[in-house]
């Protein structure tokens, strides 16, 4: 909402040296928030004055313009009373008009230093200002022409064009329509500054009769009141008052035609939408009801529009010719000779205005107004003060009819403890205090015996309806500085929760890893499950799909998070970066389909098992972390050779996670996409799967622009959280001398280390301290098909120093369960 | 360089005289002297000390001795042994020392040698940041509750006195999933975990739920699609707006230092009534609108203050909704974005950065927030 401060000023007796910005700051401080101060004049220094044009001499020019040497009475202004002689571009004036100058020694917005100049063979000491160069509005077709009153040659032009008028934006909350009305910012400065208000809603208006337009009302819940007047003997060519266009254009609105501005220019005034409408091409009486669906209108926008039957509509014998309070329609619009003005006034169902509007993706200043809730008391006023307007500045008539059909809503009695607003604000707020602010904002109060307070909302504040409401409303106005600082005592809380913990250790342990966190938008496509390689039944592309997704290109909530990595790892790549590690922790989500989630009521709580109702139905959202691993992994130096990320990186993170948190991590062989089929694991604690590592398939590094053998991770961290050791047993060990054996077996390519290892374990007993893979080789001296893999093995005992027999029969134990299982030969 | 004494030939001394004792000490002696390396000293040690020195015949000759002689001699040869070893010992010390020393000397590398073999891993900023939030909500004694990011309409809208024609449904577009008629939502802020918070737990309540929410908003250097809010609720007997500021003001100092405080300007939220904005002095000029030259704060612009969050009390409507006494409990809500209140903490012009994934960004804050 933009409110000029003389127009503020009309309804409420400021003192003159309350400057806008403390007016502004005043007005956020009750809660109508200060946007921006607009000072049109602020970019412009005198001298600019009103000039009369005494001769114009058109000279055309060699390169095809024609200008014109003007002679311009500019009064004293130039300090000589002589004419000012200005060449001038434009054409669309003549000897005699006033127009505004701007002399040398002024500037014009954007720094523009005027000063007295050779141009076309004269010297031009000034110019003749169009609209744009004061930066009043875009129209460049020619100067500004004054009216033949607007002033004497020499007056200076500010005050003249309003340019000293500051206007104040404010961004008002849906609570407060009202204030969407100068009525109401006006009554808020009154509040704030205690200063007397001068109501322009409250004028003599002419008492309702039969002689007016008929009007009848078939649905009263959805327009309880409509007032209509007419003026005959409109003068549609009758231009609209400077002063009237210039507050409509100061308030954000484009000055159209006479009649528009001035039902525009009430609306602002006021708070009430106006529509007129062209009374000769009205048939029979007007009816309000809602449209049957299916009906159409066309609406002054000129679109065809197909009617629910929730919408309001206003017919006349034709059927419908406007749908109620959001837009007229086509075919009773007014227009260049309308002459014959209906004036509707009417008050609108807000509930029905929102859905219309929100049906028909329909937003007007009207609409928005009537959706939030109007005055309903202000029609028959708002009408009154139109027909004045048309009639002043117009030249119609008033016609003697009044209608005004309807009653507006009963307005509720709110009860409310006089020491509510104490109680819920923490402040010193006594009962005498509550009434006077209650009743500074247009509430009747009243006081019964027990001090509790029965207020009754002004018809202008639609939106108090409960005791809270009127808490904040003697709240704002003690002031929300008054708040004193109290900190609570929060009963003891038991700390962060086992997964909160555990989300933090494994971030700590990845950013431990060289590996660095990412947070990627989850929205994700086709093209992007192509580029995995998923196939076209794999579960990944059973997403939830979004009803208004940012970018048709991806549709749905993301099901996995690794293309969003694989595109920051390319970005990094393509940014100069030589090796990334990227990871990130996010939800994804995979449908439930079990149906809509029920909507309940709220002036109770639902069941549990409503409750579980609405669970059901939602998406299953586990948490999933991915990582990324691609080019180099360790840097080259002077220390040596680098070396790129490969598939035993990606396992090396799953199993260093599963350290941390005390989990076995068991990996067995998968192929899976997008993984390498040949160099993927499946990742299981306690025999659970909860994700896959490896090598990327060369067809996803390519998609995706990554370096061959770039490796990923993708894990169910709710799974692996689930497995997490949460209280860890002291470990126990002996300090007595340890036993080294190596061997060395030799399988077929097809046992996993994994396999043998397990043997060996199983074999060699409880003697066994430690077992490590430190050599595979493959050769000749192994044969085709084989591989020879080296085992250190560590023995200790618990009590005493292991004997050599002992050792070697523990080993010898591993190995033969090694050869029975895996068919191990023991190389000599 | 000393040399064993080879042309001495130990059968024909007679090695208990007291001169050729003494000559035989002074010649060990003099040959420790002379050794310059411990290799050397090795050579010496042997001649002068081994089974076949002089003073070692010397020394076995004794017991063929009469017994008188005996104890002069042993007096004799015991005493030249023993200078003789403890100059050896001496002049090993000495030659280790010396070795030790020019080993040191020849093992010096150059420190300034580039060490980030394997490069710096990091913790996103949002996610630090957020942990940061919770810990001084925890230290409070609050706890800190989560809930799911698609959400069920009624708790993202009508359990928190949004219902299904509230204007306010209009000021954040919300991502709807496909088909609408199920009634499931991108979540467009953390508020339903408050609603889920009290309908599972009863009263006393306080807790802080930071987490990802959802706008279909344009995406640029202040806005995105995709950000993180921090919201508060606490619910328990005797609650009134001053304890809504002062959590605030702690939250406020804890998190921008000490003199950093909040302002709070009437406003609207259908959550909570009453409801206020909350401004934050400015962390950049701490409130005065100026930087030290004397120019208008660009963080605040001029004004001293920094858009937070909103904040209010509960409305009783939404206790009513999710099952709270509201004659006998009250309470206070406020949320904030983490992603603006980390934009003007560490000074980020533009949104985007966290989302873009440049590790030349994140790393930039470590794995921990400062
Ligand atoms: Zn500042």
């Amino acid at each position: 909402m933009k409110a000029p401060v003389s127009w503020i000023r009309e309804y409420v007796d400021l003192p003159a040296d309350v400057s806008t910005e403390a007016l502004a700051a005043e007005l956020t401080a009750l809660g109508l928030k200060l946007e921006a101060i607009e000072k049109p004049g602020d970019a412009i220094t005198g001298p600019l004055v009103v000039g009369r044009v005494l001769t114009m001499e058109a000279e055309p020019q060699k390169n095809g313009k024609t200008i014109n040497w003007c002679t311009v009475d500019v009064g004293d202004a130039n300090g000589t009373g002589e004419p000012q002689g200005i060449v001038c571009g434009a054409h669309n004036f003549r000897p005699g008009d006033l127009v505004v100058c701007v002399l040398p020694g002024a500037v014009l917005p954007g720094n523009f230093e005027i000063a007295a100049r050779k141009t076309y063979g004269h010297v031009s000491a000034g110019m003749i200002c169009s609209t744009r160069e004061l930066g009043l509005g875009d129209d460049h077709d020619g100067i500004l022409v004054l009216p033949a009153d607007a002033g004497a040659p020499g007056d200076d032009a500010f005050d003249l064009l309003g340019l000293r008028e500051e206007v104040i934006e404010f961004e008002i909350n849906p609570d407060r329509a009202y204030a969407l009305s100068l009525r109401g910012v006006a009554r808020e400065a009154a509040l704030a500054f205690d200063a007397p208000f001068h109501d322009p809603a409250s004028r003599d208006v002419p008492a309702p009769n039969d002689v007016g337009y008929q009007v009848v009302i078939e649905d009263p819940a959805g327009c309880p009141v409509f007032a209509a007047r007419t003026v005959s003997g409109f003068d549609p060519a009758a231009p609209t008052p400077d002063w009237l266009a210039r507050r409509v254009t100061q308030a954000g609105m484009r000055p159209i035609s006479l009649a528009v501005d001035i039902t525009n220019y009430v609306m602002l005034e006021l708070g009430q939408p106006i529509h007129g409408y062209d009374a000769d091409r009205l048939t029979g009486p007007i009816r309000v009801r809602r449209a049957t669906e299916g009906e159409h209108l066309t609406t002054l926008d000129g679109h065809d529009r197909v009617l629910s039957a929730e919408d309001l509509v206003v017919t006349d014998d034709t059927g419908p010719i406007g749908l109620g309070g959001v837009m007229g329609g086509a075919t009773t619009e007014m227009s260049e000779t309308t002459t014959h003005v209906l004036i509707e006034a009417a008050h609108w169902d807000p509930v029905s205005m929102f859905r219309t509007g929100k049906r028909h993706k329909l937003t007007s200043e009207a609409g928005k107004r009537n959706e939030r809730g109007v005055d309903p008391t202000l029609p028959a006023y708002a009408a009154d003060r139109v027909v004045e307007l048309l009639t002043t500045y117009g030249g119609g008539t008033s016609e003697p009819g009044v209608t005004l059909v309807g009653e507006p809503p009963s307005r509720p009695m709110i009860r409310i403890a006089s020491d509510l607003p104490a109680r819920v604000t923490g402040m010193p707020i006594d009962a005498a205090t509550a009434v006077a602010n209650l009743e500074a904002v247009g509430c009747v109060v009243e006081t019964d015996a027990a001090g509790q307070l029965t207020a009754t909302p002004p018809p202008w504040r639609p939106d108090l309806t409960d005791p809270y409401d009127l808490v904040e409303e003697v709240a704002r106005i003690v002031g929300y500085d008054q708040v004193p600082s109290i900190l609570p005592t929060a009963a003891s809380g038991r700390g962060l929760t086992r997964e909160q913990r555990l989300r933090r250790r494994i971030g700590r342990a990845l950013a431990g890893a060289g590996c660095v966190e990412v947070i990627s938008f989850p929205f994700i496509g086709d093209a992007a499950f192509d580029a995995l390689g998923l196939p076209a039944d794999d579960l990944l592309r059973h997403t939830v799909r979004l009803a208004n997704p940012l970018s048709s290109e991806e549709p749905s909530y993301t099901t996995t998070l690794l293309p969003g990595l694989f595109k920051a790892a390319a970005r990094n790549l393509g940014r100069g970066a030589t090796g990334v590690a990227l990871f990130e922790t996010g939800t994804v989500a995979f449908p439930a389909d079990r149906g809509p989630a029920p909507i309940y009521g709220v002036d109770w709580r639902p069941s549990s098992a409503e409750l579980a109702k609405l669970d059901a139905a939602l998406p299953i959202q586990p948490l999933f972390l991915a990582v990324v691993l691609a080019g180099e992994r360790e840097r080259a130096g002077w220390w040596g050779q680098g070396r790129e990320a490969g598939w035993s990186d990606a396992i090396g993170i799953v199993r260093r996670l599963g350290a941390e948190l005390g989990i076995d991590v068991e990996v067995r062989s998968a192929s899976r996409s997008p993984w390498h089929p040949g160099r993927c694991a499946q990742v299981l604690a306690d025999g659970h799967e909860f994700g896959h590592a490896g090598e990327l398939h060369p067809n996803v590094c390519k998609a995706f622009g990554l370096p061959a053998r770039s490796a990923a991770v993708e894990i169910d961290l709710d799974v692996l959280m689930r497995h997490a050791v949460d209280v860890t047993p002291g470990p126990e060990f002996s300090t007595y001398p340890v036993a080294k054996e190596d061997v060395a077996l030799v399988v077929d390519d097809a046992t996993t280390v994994a396999e043998v290892e397990q043997a060996l374990r199983e074999g060699a007993g409880e003697l066994l301290e430690s077992l490590r893979l430190f050599d595979v080789y493959t050769g000749e001296q192994v044969g085709r098909g084989h591989k020879s893999l080296a085992f250190a093995l560590r023995f200790r005992a618990p009590d005493r120093t292991l004997t050599e027999q002992e050792t070697s029969a523990a080993r010898d134990a591993a190995v033969a369960l090694a050869a029975a299982r895996t068919g191990a030969v023991q190389r000599v | 360089m000393s040399g064993p004494n080879t042309d001495y030939d130990p059968v024909e001394v007679t090695p208990l005289k007291s001169e050729e004792v003494e000559a035989a000490r002074d010649a060990a002696l003099a040959a420790i002297a002379g050794a310059t390396d411990l290799e050397a000293l090795k050579a010496v040690r042997i001649d002068h000390t081994g089974d076949r020195s002089p003073l070692a015949l010397a020394n076995r000759e004794i017991g063929a001795l009469p017994p008188q002689a005996r104890k002069e001699a042993g007096q004799r040869i015991g005493q030249a042994r023993g200078a003789v070893n403890q100059a050896l010992a001496a002049r090993q010390a000495l030659l280790e020392r010396e070795h030790e020393e020019r080993m040191l000397v020849e093992e010096t590398v150059d420190v300034t040698l580039p060490t980030d073999r394997v490069p710096a891993g990091a913790r996103h900023p949002i996610t630090t940041g957020s942990e940061m939030i919770a810990d001084i909500f925890v230290a409070m004694g609050w706890e800190v509750a989560e809930g799911p990011v698609i959400e069920a309409e009624w708790l993202n809208f009508d359990a928190l006195n949004l219902g299904p024609d509230h204007p306010a449904r209009t000021m954040q577009d919300t991502f709807w999933t496909d088909p609408t008629e199920n009634h499931v939502v991108l979540r467009t802020h953390t508020s339903p975990v408050q609603a889920r918070t009290m309908l599972t737990r009863e009263p006393p309540i306080y807790v802080v739920c930071p987490g990802r929410v959802f706008r279909t908003d344009e995406y640029d250097a202040t806005h995105s699609p995709v950000f993180h809010q921090v919201e508060g609720l606490v619910v328990d007997e005797g609650i009134t707006m001053a304890h809504l500021k002062g959590t605030l003001d702690h939250f406020a100092s804890s998190m921008f230092g000490e003199g950093i405080t909040t302002r709070f300007r009437p406003s609207y939220f259908p959550f909570t009534e009453p409801s206020a904005e909350v401004d934050l002095t400015c962390f950049v000029c701490r409130g005065a609108g100026r930087t030290d030259d004397g120019s208008s704060c660009r963080t605040c612009r001029g004004e001293g203050w920094i858009e937070w969050g909103g904040c209010g009390v509960v409305n009783p409507r939404v206790l009513t909704a999710c099952g709270v006494d509201s004659e006998r409990y009250s309470g206070f809500a406020f949320g904030m974005g983490i992603d603006r209140t980390l934009m003007f903490r560490h000074g980020i012009d533009d949104l985007r950065a966290f989302f873009e994934g440049d590790i030349r960004f994140t790393t930039a804050f470590g794995s921990d927030i400062s």
